[in-house]
């Protein structure tokens, strides 16, 4: 395949794929490397880091193991960034597919619903939710998902005006072919690509949204997440600050990892057309 | 005038938009466990039911749902948000409060974003796939991947704790009182550090957008025109492709209002801003639903007016909006 | 190198060097030719000839890793191809200045014309604002735009095509340069637009003595404004010499070939017609409505005003006319991609205007469309078998009969069969032409639209293509509705034409009688508008 040779020609693309993959790693390997709950007392508190050999990376305030807090996080991240970014691109599509295929009245319904999501500040409509419905990790990616719709449902939409007026697109309506058959079999594969890059996005922010709600302690507190162990860490912050220090790098890993991946698949999937 | 008629008549669109907004908010936050009185009876220490049904009676939380949302539908358009037992005060009071340093803040954010933003976008793009460009855009990548109240708290490690350079946190000192010019470069020193907090993701973003329209733009037939005439690099630049790629950029600001306002909520809590995001989170938890259906209200009407402000500028760079109907 | 008395420009021997994977390594091959002052040179070529390269790579503006690797470009004594960007920088402009094919994007859209055209001043001289603003509407003045004042202050969105291309004439002579390019000025307007600007370039020429070099693929616009004609192929000059010569009597083979195609303007002897309708128009019309809020100010436009017209079994109807006349809507409006507003489309007795949309998909085997561009019109990602099998499997065709039916179709209209299994990227323009044409004849339709289904083709491909579809039309006995805005294509291929003009049809009849003995003003105005007119006149008919 052409995509895939386009894909590892570039070096960035690479080491994001890399990363990534040490974090899916981590995740796999993590109750197999620490098979104790990573949130119980493990040792005594606030070890710094490579001091002692039994907590690599140290322990917080609570005693708790800071490396294998990381390990179990990277499960959380990557659960709740790839189901909260299947939920965001589904409904996305499916409400971009419609607005942007059918148009006029059905379009200004949905594009009204898409505009009142986008005009609410995303994290405010997630403090609401969270407010309402609790934060259990089913209720986080749920929401997390709920908010991050909209930009998705956009692209979508834009691909879907933009493809049915094209003259193939047209060409299957005089050959017969019902709606649904233009949609699915005509239309969604050209439009496709750009909402696969763009998931990437979705993902990134998922991880950042729910890192910044466990940080709020507003997310569920009886998970090993990376944003609630910054939390945690703000308290001694003034001395051992690599409570925080740690799990944030983290964070910002997988989510570089994510990005790169996805501006790799962009260059992959969308080449520059040369001519025309 | 037209441009005006134009940005309002949009303005005016977005009426039912927050008509929407608000009434799906208010029929969610009917799902939440407890409610105002329960806070109150929280607040008090407990008290007996009959109290409780008294107070509910008071509120009009006895009344059936669409009578409650049509009440406070009515209490809204003549701008009346409620009262907030938390605070004691009325909400629309404790919001504007609450507003200045908000808004402040994200006024700072955003110019620091689309200024440097612009800049670094513009230089990468003039020397693409040269080393600036690679050391820009990877920069850019690393700030988009970083969260932001990581790096707030990071910050206030190296500058406030080790450097001792600024502050670690709040809107003012409340020790000294000052006025005037002192109390500008006081609250100015408070602001630097949240405002690189919260502006680090945006700046990420408008560098890659800048960077993309100018390779875009640069690109373009007229470009080529431009050249054909004689203009030098610089002015080809500055006259033709600047403009022009700037439009995506503005478009950027009014689509992102809402998650700048949104970054607020974690950026305010680092630096304990007393401000309008800080609210929110205290209102979620200590269960003031009428605070934060107040907070959501005055929040998508500062989006709204981002986007009218947006719009009149969009319109005024670009020549072609006019002629649309 | 020919000989030319006192050459503005002389060009010898260069090469312009493509960057790797590209499908081939230069784009020019040691090209060499000469203009000498107050005349114009057409260089003539089809896709792929580098008759732009050339033009772009004489002022040095080749994009990013297109480069000159040999050769020299003299002009007034100084090597362009050597010369430093800043000696580049005084060139352009001021020596030699360029106009582009499409002026909508040639023009900055946030500056207003007057801006734009100023500034080549305010770069080369050192005059004051005020009389650069007298210089502005003296030069829009010269280019007969009507109220230079206005013109001076509007974006470019608000100018017409046509307006456009003087604007950014007068740009272009603003400095009075020695050398005028000119990269296809006239290919994206309309042919009365064109004739207008060809007309305003050569007065302007005579009248200031400036050298043009006239890039092309027409050689309708050779014949009428050229002095002398250079052709290339492949990046190399096959053959130049008179405008006269070339015409009359061109040696290199592939001269010969590019002249045999291009399509006379005369029609061919009259075939007989059928008595039996096939499809009947009868006052159809569709108007849209847009813009406006809440009923204000909402625009009206008539797209299509009432027009009938009939077509025998068996014969070919054409629709000519300019862009914004209609055409394509009453072509979508009669195979219901558009629903009309009035009106009745009689096919087969069944009035395809009043069908509902489940009724018009069952009913599609019986009206099928060719479409305009090669590139758009195929989904990108299906091969080319499935592409021509979809209509027959969506109509309850199995797949496997489909399959082997479509192989019988690529033999049909010259394909090999075996390429059912490449995707359309693989095929080349005229290729991708025929798959469409195959897709349509599918589902054995009885009436055929083609909307400008050969335009977008270079003319030697479009000769072709036109001739296939003239067998296929007697072969299978095909009755077609041709759109198109060539009069020299529908000329060639049509029985009956009709001329659209803002919606309306304002002239019909027999080809013959159409071409040969105009009635109607605009139509009489169409004709007379055709680039080198006579020339297209004497040449003979393909089929005759």
């Amino acid at each position: 395949m052409d995509a895939v040779k386009r894909y590892f020609r570039s070096p960035a693309a690479v080491v994001g794929l890399l990363l990534l993959l040490v974090v899916i790693a981590m995740a796999i390997t993590a109750s197999w490397l620490y098979p104790r709950d990573p949130l119980a007392l493990a040792g005594r508190p606030l070890i710094w880091p490579f001091s002692n050999p039994r907590f690599l990376l140290g322990t917080d305030n609570s005693g708790r193991d800071i490396a294998a807090q990381i390990f179990y996080g990277a499960r959380i991240s990557l659960l709740i960034g790839g189901v909260a970014t299947l939920i965001a691109v589904v409904i996305g599509v499916l409400i971009g597919a419609f607005a942007g295929f059918y148009g006029g009245k059905v379009d200004t319904i949905l594009m009204r619903i898409t505009e009142a999501f986008q005009t609410l500040p995303n994290f405010v409509l997630l403090l609401v939710l969270v407010a309402v419905f609790g934060s259990t990790i089913t209720t986080v990616t749920i929401a997390v998902g709920i908010v991050s719709w909209p930009a998705p449902a956009r692209l979508t939409r834009a691909e879907f005006m933009s493809l049915r007026s094209r003259e193939f697109v047209q060409a299957g309506r005089t050959l017969g072919m019902k709606d649904i058959q233009l949609i699915l079999g005509e239309i969604l594969p050209n439009a496709l690509p750009p909402v696969i890059v763009y998931a990437s996005v979705v993902m990134a922010l998922s991880i950042l949204l729910e890192s910044a709600l466990a940080f709020l302690r507003l997310s569920d507190p009886n998970v090993a997440s990376w944003g609630n162990l910054i939390g945690l860490g703000r308290d001694v912050l003034r001395v051992q600050w690599y409570v925080s220090a740690i799990p944030g790098i983290a964070i910002l890993l997988t989510v570089l990892s994510v990005s790169l991946v996805g501006q790799g698949l962009n260059d992959a999937l969308n080449p520059r057309l040369k001519s025309r | 005038m037209r441009i005006l008629s134009l940005a309002g008549r949009r303005l005016a669109a977005s009426i039912p938009t927050l008509f929407l907004i608000l009434i799906g908010v208010f029929l969610l936050l009917q799902f939440a466990p407890g409610d105002t009185v329960d806070a109150m009876m929280a607040q008090m220490g407990g008290g007996d039911a009959a109290t409780a049904r008294e107070l509910r009676k008071f509120y009009g939380l006895d009344l059936s749902i669409p009578m409650q949302l049509g009440n406070y539908l009515w209490r809204l358009i003549r701008l009346d948000l409620g009262f907030s037992s938390i605070y004691g005060k009325p909400v629309a009071t404790v919001i504007i409060e609450r507003l200045p340093p908000t808004i402040l803040l994200m006024t700072a954010s955003l110019s620091f974003a689309f200024f440097f933003g612009l800049l670094l976008g513009v230089i990468a793009a003039r020397g693409v796939n040269k080393w600036p460009d690679t050391l820009i855009s990877t920069l850019g990548l690393v700030f988009y991947a970083t969260p932001s109240f990581w790096f707030g708290l990071m910050a206030i490690v190296v500058f406030s704790i080790y450097l001792q350079w600024l502050p670690a946190g709040g809107f003012e000192d409340i020790g000294a009182v000052q006025s005037g010019f002192g109390r500008t470069i006081d609250i100015a020193q408070h602001l630097i550090l949240p405002t690189l907090t919260l502006g680090l993701i945006f700046l990420a973003i408008y560098l890659r957008i800048m960077r993309a329209s100018m390779l875009e733009v640069l690109n373009l037939d007229f470009v080529r025109t431009a050249r054909a005439k004689g203009l030098d690099e610089t002015r080809v630049v500055a006259k033709h492709v600047l403009r022009n790629a700037l439009l995506p950029m503005v478009t950027l600001i009014g689509l992102q209002a809402g998650t700048m306002l949104g970054g607020s909520v974690v950026v305010e809590s680092v630096f304990s801003l007393p401000g309008l995001g800080r609210l929110a989170y205290e209102s979620v938890v200590q269960r003031d639903l009428n605070t934060l259906l107040g907070i959501v209200f005055v929040s998508a009407l500062l989006v709204i007016l981002v986007n009218f402000l947006v719009d009149l500028l969009y319109a005024r760079l670009d020549p072609r909006i006019q002629a649309e109907g | 190198m020919s000989a030319v008395d006192n050459p503005i420009l002389t060009i010898d021997g260069l090469s312009v060097k493509l960057p790797k994977g590209a499908d081939r390594s230069h784009a020019l091959n040691g090209v060499s030719l000469a203009i000498a002052a107050n005349e114009i040179v057409c260089v003539v070529g089809e896709s792929g000839s580098g008759k732009s390269v050339m033009a772009n790579a004489i002022m040095r503006l080749l994009p990013g890793e297109v480069a000159i690797d040999g050769g020299r470009v003299l002009f007034e004594g100084k090597d362009l191809a050597s010369a430093s960007n800043t000696e580049m920088r005084k060139v352009r402009g001021a020596g030699i200045a360029m106009i582009f094919q499409e002026p909508m994007t040639a023009l900055n859209p946030l500056r207003t014309i007057g801006d734009q055209i100023g500034e080549m001043f305010e770069i080369h001289t050192e005059l004051s604002k005020k009389e650069i603003k007298a210089r502005v509407l003296g030069l829009l003045a010269d280019v007969h735009i009507p109220d230079p004042a206005q013109a001076a202050r509007a974006y470019p969105h608000e100018l017409s095509g046509g307006q456009r291309q003087r604007a950014m004439i007068a740009m272009a002579l603003a400095l009075d340069p020695r050398l005028l390019i000119a990269d296809e000025p006239t290919t994206a307007l309309d042919v009365t637009t064109q004739a207008q600007i060809l007309k305003l370039i050569k007065e302007l020429q005579s009248r200031r003595n400036t050298a043009v070099l006239f890039i092309t693929h027409d050689f309708g616009v050779v014949a009428e404004i050229a002095d002398r004609v250079v052709v290339m192929q492949h990046g190399n000059v096959v053959e130049q010499g008179s405008v006269k010569d070339v015409l009359t009597n061109p040696q290199h083979p592939y001269t010969q070939q590019l002249i045999a195609a291009v399509p006379p303007l005369t029609a061919p002897p009259p075939r007989a017609l059928s008595d039996d309708i096939i499809l009947d128009l009868a006052s159809v019309s569709k108007t849209y409505r847009n813009g406006g809020f809440l009923g204000r100010g909402v625009r009206v436009t008539h797209a299509v005003k009432s027009v009938s017209l009939k077509l025998p079994r068996g014969a070919t109807l054409g629709i000519v006319g300019e862009s914004g006349s209609g055409k394509s809507t009453l072509a979508r409006c009669i195979i219901r991609l558009i629903d009309p507003d009035g009106g009745s489309i009689l096919l087969e007795g069944k009035d395809w205007a009043k069908l509902s949309r489940d009724e018009v998909r069952r009913e599609t085997q019986h009206i099928q469309m060719v479409f305009q561009d090669p590139f758009a019109s195929l989904n990108p990602r299906r091969k080319a078998g499935d592409l021509v099998a979809q209509g027959p499997i969506v109509h309850g065709t199995p797949r496997a009969d489909a399959m082997a039916q479509a192989e019988e179709l690529f033999r049909l209209v010259g394909l090999d069969p075996s390429a059912i299994d490449r995707f359309p990227h693989e095929f080349s323009g005229g290729q991708r032409q025929r798959i469409g044409l195959a897709r349509a004849l599918a589902l054995k339709p009885d009436v055929l639209v083609a909307d400008e289904a050969v335009s977008a083709l270079d003319v030697s491909v479009q000769a072709q293509v036109l001739k296939m579809l003239y067998e296929l039309r007697e072969r299978l006995g095909l009755s077609i509705v041709f759109i198109t805005h060539d009069l020299r294509v529908a000329a060639q291929i049509c029985d009956l034409v009709a001329v659209m003009k803002d919606g309306e049809v304002v002239e019909h009849g027999l080809a013959g009688e159409v071409f040969g003995n105009p009635q109607h003003a605009y139509t009489q105005a169409l004709l007379a508008s055709i680039p080198g007119g006579d020339f297209a006149r004497s040449r003979v008919p393909l089929t005759a």
